[in-house]
């Protein structure tokens, strides 16, 4: 039974007996295991992005009524392969006058910002990489390295394509951090803790219920931040071609292609434990720590999914609308629902639980209500300046 | 020498090495670049030192938003990106000069504190760093008012900003 509640403890006793039985000081033996760790997890995780490869075409053919790959084996889950088995035997070219080191580190940079965001990440009640008390920062300054990935890659190439969708990702990038990070202060609001995995304990009514606006804000932002559509400008196919990755080839494009897909799944994951109670699902958490991980990708496939399902449907907005709506509208909407839930949770701290959860719901609904007429009442003005009195004619018919 | 040492003697010759890059570096983006393994490298310092909640504002305000802006004025304002201007200018002997005495003042100080040869105790278990950290920036008694006055300028530079960019029409 051991086993099942606590794997990472078992496995980690059992190596330390055996390395101690080869005669390996403690010490090392202590790297060692913390080596391999985070090895077998960095690996695990390239194993499934390999799989969201197959995922995403799968969905993406569903969403456009195809039936995307089908050829390679059962379902086509063989094709990741076959593409990866493509991508490295590509040519590897580098552009003339790139900047040869920036433009080599910009994808490592890219999957790494990703990867490092599982070192907070809480699997199970008993498998947590590191508990940092600070953990919703470290998630946005994974981002930050993100960020600069993509502007190396976007100056590096020496191209001019890749240069605009440099700079307008990083604008987009650097705006939406600010309402992400607000919104992220809300769950370390109700949980007390900025700790993911103590967010993820606090969690015996789901954040969401609490904060549904908070949650809502955080999908938007979150796409944002991971340059999917509708906010996918520094991408742009039909005008950068391809955006700051124009200029790699081979497994360096697969470096940005598979660390934006994994990155996509980590935030869909984050969603899921900031708002949906991580891997915590009535108590079945506490069986066994496998069905915690499995509950947990199984919330975190679910967010994932929605992130898909918007790529899919919605268009590309224009970038100065784009940054308008952050600017102009979700992030005074993030800071007054920061402010109100911060008020609400003093006011209502020693009250019952229902009454708690109630107030917290009602004063969310209450903010979004009040941003949408005030977003409306703007809009309304703002087309009356520009096509006269013509359409508050128009607009009573 | 502890394990602990040879890390920190590890970043803090990296961060030096990097800082020397920033200023001896023709090309600017690389100088941004350089800067911001310098800022890394000082964010690495105030994780050993257990500062974590520093290191990482560090991070997310240094090299997330900071250094992120020098590339983009860098970016920006160049006609040439690759442009290479002259690396000292009329007054470098100044710069050197002050550079020296600042470095001369700061070892003065740390060598006169008692503090600076014993070795720092570890935390209690159950102290939460980032929660003292919070407390002491709204207490009273420690360091509410130049939080507040550090906010006020904030938000002055902000509305100055704002007002220096908007265009009337």
């Amino acid at each position: 039974m051991d086993f099942l509640k606590d794997p990472l403890k078992v496995a980690a006793d059992w190596l330390l007996g055996l390395f101690s039985r080869w005669g390996i000081p403690d010490l090392w033996a202590q790297v060692l295991i913390g080596f391999l760790g985070i090895f077998i997890l960095i690996a695990l995780l390239m194993v499934l992005d390999i799989f969201l490869v197959w995922i995403e075409r799968k969905v993406v053919s569903r969403f456009q009524s195809r039936i995307g790959p089908n050829r390679l084996g059962p379902f086509g889950l063989i094709q990741p392969f076959a593409d990866i088995i493509k991508l490295l035997i590509k040519e590897d070219t580098t552009p003339a006058g790139a900047d040869k080191v920036v433009y080599n580190l910009a994808p490592i940079l890219s999957m790494m910002s990703v990867l490092i965001l599982w070192a907070v990440v809480p699997l199970a009640p008993t498998i947590l990489g590191v508990d940092l008390n600070i953990g919703v920062l470290y998630i946005i300054a994974a981002g930050a390295i993100g960020t600069l990935s993509i502007i190396m890659a976007g100056w590096s190439s020496n191209n001019k394509y890749s240069l605009i969708g440099a700079f307008r990702e990083v604008a987009v990038m650097l705006s939406f951090e600010i309402p992400m990070l607000t919104v992220m202060l809300i769950p370390t609001i109700f949980a007390g803790s900025m700790g993911v995995g103590a967010i993820t304990q606090a969690q015996d009514t789901w954040f969401v219920l609490l904060a549904p606006l908070a949650a809502v804000i955080f999908l938007i932002a979150a796409i944002a931040e991971l340059g999917r559509a509708p906010f996918d400008m520094g991408e742009a196919e039909s005008e950068l071609v391809s955006g700051y990755n124009i200029e790699y080839s081979g497994m360096k494009f697969g470096m940005f292609y598979a660390g934006e897909l994994l990155h996509a799944f980590t935030f869909g994951g984050f969603w899921a434990i900031m708002f949906f109670g991580g891997y915590r699902f009535f108590g079945l958490e506490q069986v066994s720590a496998f069905l915690a991980i499995a509950i947990l990708f199984f919330k975190a496939f679910i967010g994932y999914w929605i992130i898909m399902w918007v790529k899919y449907t919605l268009l590309r907005i224009r970038i100065d609308h784009m940054l308008a709506f952050n600017w102009k509208f979700l992030t005074p909407v993030a800071f007054v629902l920061l402010m109100v839930t911060a008020f609400m949770n003093a006011l209502l701290a020693d009250a019952p639980t229902w009454l708690y959860i109630g107030g917290m719901f009602l004063s969310n609904v209450l903010v979004a209500w009040i941003a949408l007429e005030t977003a409306r009442f703007a809009s309304r003005k703002e087309r009356e300046r520009v096509e006269g009195a013509s359409y508050a004619v128009r607009g009573t018919e | 020498m502890t394990v602990d040492q040879i890390i920190f003697l590890v970043v803090a010759v990296g961060t030096l090495i990097a800082a020397l890059r920033v200023v001896t570096t023709g090309n600017l983006v690389h100088a941004a670049l350089w800067l911001i393994a310098t800022l890394f490298g000082v964010a690495v310092t105030f994780a050993i030192l257990h500062a974590s909640f520093l290191a990482v504002v560090q991070v997310v305000v240094y090299i997330g938003a900071i250094a992120i802006l020098f590339i983009f004025a860098v970016m920006l304002t160049r006609k040439e990106m690759r442009d290479r201007g002259p690396q000292m200018n009329r007054n470098w002997w100044f710069g050197a000069l002050l550079a020296a005495v600042t470095f001369g003042g700061l070892a003065l100080i740390v060598s006169g504190w008692s503090g600076v040869t014993k070795t720092a105790t570890a935390y209690p278990s159950d102290f939460d760093a980032v929660s003292a950290l919070g407390n002491a920036l709204v207490s009273p008694d420690a360091y509410v008012l130049p939080f507040e006055v550090a906010s006020v300028l904030l938000v002055a530079a902000l509305v100055g900003a704002v007002y220096v960019a908007f265009n009337r029409k």
